[in-house]
């Protein structure tokens, strides 16, 4: 088991034909991801990588009965796009896109109440099953497959978390990048719901950062259910307030958001948070230690 | 992006809301002609930066006739007006906008933008206007009243009487308010803006609702369709690396350490500051390459490091993915070689090709130190910095 992707999980390239998306539909395919076909208005019936182009969504959903998009469309046309793919049910759409307008997102978000389909992102670097799927641009080989589930608001600092994951032998079932934009489709406590309907998944490591609410949110919830051991990492303690460090959400204001005020509500939760990045593997081993579980996560 | 508040007032106008007659002045003498074109006194004379807390710190002035507004303007043009939004280096006055002086009966707040926890635009209003609205949201949280906006109905009618009503007015004041609360929503979806402020809505003498301060923020990402709002912008308000840096795509924050620092993603260059810190060294700047960062943005990100004279070590940590470390390597050989640089120098590569990488910068001949990992680079870097001052 894992969660969302797996080696059946058929994909569709939004954005195909453009060279970001050329570029990462080779990386994805040579991970082994099954990639069926690609998206662009106007080359229809075309061919790219080998792979059929399509105009729309909905011809390429039923030419190739690809139940998951991801988008690599620039960040003008970038939520159109997604209403495409929403409005074409799909199970699940991930949207890597910098740089959506937030009104753009509020409106996708509106129209997506009550529909079926799991948006990951904007602003993010996918999501990865180790040895299974790739859907994103994270660098495949840093990942094992294993028992431990990440969950993170950036994308160097999860490829961090899973390298110092990997290179202690513990694998991971499923790592996912949910972005760094205010206004998003899965948030924290969608994974975390996610992670702990898993099987496979015995522990967590959550990485967030200053701005939002949603690693509050996630404490509130991890309350409610502490069955599963959680570690992590908070970015962002040295920021200064109503600076905006990269990522639009990442951004302390009217003093809230705080690093501080994140990791306090984390750790009264159970979690075991990192003080610094580079213990971010070192925190999941003493958390799963604690719930006695470490022989099994390492495994 | 922050624009000034004679532009956002011109905004507020184009919407049907309605702001005190004024118009903004570079020269003493253009103040005068302000005033003048106004009528009669009396005036006030607020200084044009983008920082909060103006008044306070002695930027707002009064004028009882056109010559008076002159040589107020004349005082305030020119000086540096520290606030507690500017840091202690403060903003140099370039403009400031002379409008009317207005009897002000009563006031309140009323600011629109975006929550990303409800995910959708919300109106926040209070009965205690002037004041900063976390300060009135600490001390009295009940005068504070919020609102959700469907994206699709937009702000309603009936939402906007309903606020009116909590906020106290009379039915002639709810009248005006509905509009002026349309005009805020309708300015703030179609010209993507981030916070629209009113503080504050001042109810005049007459009874008039009338906007006396305005305040707009605008979204960065949707500037691309409108030209117009990104014509307002203002280089001299920004810190001139971080302009420098938006020229090659750079996310760049200055702050007030001696560690540059050069990273690869938002998230990871959040942490190398923390790490810095927590070494016992203080981070000069964030600083995020990107993701596809090339030689010539490398090259960029190095001339505004050392542009700073604070920055008394640099440290290059960078996890590449997609992006290979080995390419990374030879922007910093060629960067440093072409900017003599001087001050220490760690760099930690891990990621594709990071052993490419390594060898490239060993076999430089250049004084870099390399890091193991993010720790040991944070460590060097500190520890190096302080030998240098030894």
């Amino acid at each position: 088991m894992s969660i969302f992707v797996n080696r059946d999980t058929r994909v569709l390239v939004q954005g195909m034909t453009g060279s970001q998306g050329r570029f990462h539909t080779q990386q994805m395919l040579a991970y082994g991801t099954r990639i069926v076909g690609g998206v662009t208005p106007g080359k229809g019936g075309g061919e790219c990588l080998g792979l059929p182009v399509f105009d729309t969504v909905k011809e390429g959903k039923a030419a190739t009965d690809a139940n998951a998009t991801i988008l690599y469309v620039p960040p003008a046309f970038a939520a159109e796009s997604i209403l495409e793919a929403v409005d074409a049910e799909m199970e699940l759409v991930v949207c890597i896109t910098e740089g959506i307008p937030v009104l753009d997102m509020v409106k996708v978000k509106e129209h997506m109440k009550g529909k079926k389909t799991r948006l990951i992102g904007p602003n993010c670097p996918g999501l990865i099953t180790p040895g299974e799927c790739k859907l994103g641009i994270m660098p495949g080989y840093i990942c094992k497959r294993g028992r431990v589930g990440v969950v993170s608001r950036s994308g160097t600092l999860t490829y961090e978390a899973v390298n110092q994951l990997t290179v202690r032998g513990i694998g991971q079932s499923t790592a996912v990048g949910i972005g760094g934009d205010p206004v998003r489709g899965t948030g924290f406590v969608d994974v975390l719901e996610a992670f702990r309907a898993d099987e496979e998944t015995l522990a967590v490591v959550l990485i967030g950062e200053i701005g939002g609410s949603g690693e509050e949110e996630a404490a509130e919830w991890l309350r409610a259910h502490p069955e599963k051991p959680v570690a992590g990492f908070i970015g962002g303690r040295t920021a200064p307030a109503g600076k905006r460090m990269g990522h639009a959400g990442a951004i302390i204001s009217g003093g809230k958001g705080t690093a501080a005020g994140k990791i306090d509500a984390l750790r009264a939760a159970g979690a075991v948070i990192a003080d610094t990045p580079d213990k971010i593997g070192e925190a999941l081993v003493e958390a799963a230690q604690r719930a006695g579980i470490y022989d099994l996560v390492k495994a | 992006m922050k624009i000034h508040e004679y532009q956002a007032a011109e905004l507020f106008r184009r919407y049907g809301v309605r702001v005190p007659e004024g118009k903004d002045a570079a020269t003493a003498q253009e103040a005068g002609q302000a005033a003048r074109a106004l009528g009669a006194g009396p005036y006030v004379i607020k200084v044009q930066v983008h920082s909060g807390g103006r008044g306070k710190a002695g930027g707002v002035k009064f004028a009882e006739t056109a010559e008076e507004a002159a040589q107020k303007a004349g005082e305030i043009l020119g000086m540096t007006l520290v606030t507690k939004q500017t840091g202690p280096q403060g903003r140099v006055v370039r403009r400031v906008l002379v409008s009317r002086a207005m009897k002000i009966a009563r006031e309140y707040y009323v600011s629109l933008t975006v929550d990303g926890a409800r995910e959708r635009v919300v109106m926040i209003a209070s009965p205690a206007g002037g004041m900063e609205i976390e300060e009135t949201a600490k001390e009295a949280p009940e005068k504070i009243h919020t609102m959700e906006i469907d994206p699709y109905l937009g702000l309603t009618v009936y939402q906007a009487r309903e606020m009116g009503k909590k906020l106290g007015f009379s039915q002639d004041e709810i009248k005006q308010f509905v509009p002026l609360c349309q005009g805020l929503y309708r300015l703030f979806v179609e010209k993507d803006c981030s916070l629209v402020e009113v503080n504050p809505l001042a109810v005049d003498a007459e009874g008039n609702l009338v906007a006396a301060d305005a305040k707009v923020n605008l979204d960065d990402n949707a500037l691309f369709r409108h030209p117009d709002i990104a014509a307002m912008r203002d280089v001299n308000e920004e810190e001139p690396r971080e302009t420098e840096a938006s020229k090659y795509d750079l996310n760049y924050i200055g702050l007030d350490g001696n560690i540059g620092c050069m990273v690869n993603g938002a998230g990871l260059a959040m942490a190398t500051m923390d790490i810095i810190q927590s070494c016992g060294g203080s981070p000069a700047n964030f600083l995020d390459v990107g993701g596809s960062a090339t030689a010539e943005k490398v090259a960029g990100a190095f001339s505004i490091l050392l542009s700073d004279a604070k920055v008394e070590g640099i440290f290059i940590n960078i996890f590449g993915g997609i992006m290979r470390c080995d390419i990374i390597a030879e922007g910093v050989v060629e960067a440093a070689r072409k900017l003599e640089v001087k001050v220490p120098l760690v760099v930690r590569l891990e990621g594709t090709n990071a052993e490419a990488g390594k060898k490239i910068l060993s076999e430089s001949g250049l004084n870099i130190t390399a890091a193991e990992d993010m720790a040991d680079g944070a460590r060097k870097a500190c520890r190096l910095v302080k030998e240098a001052r030894a």
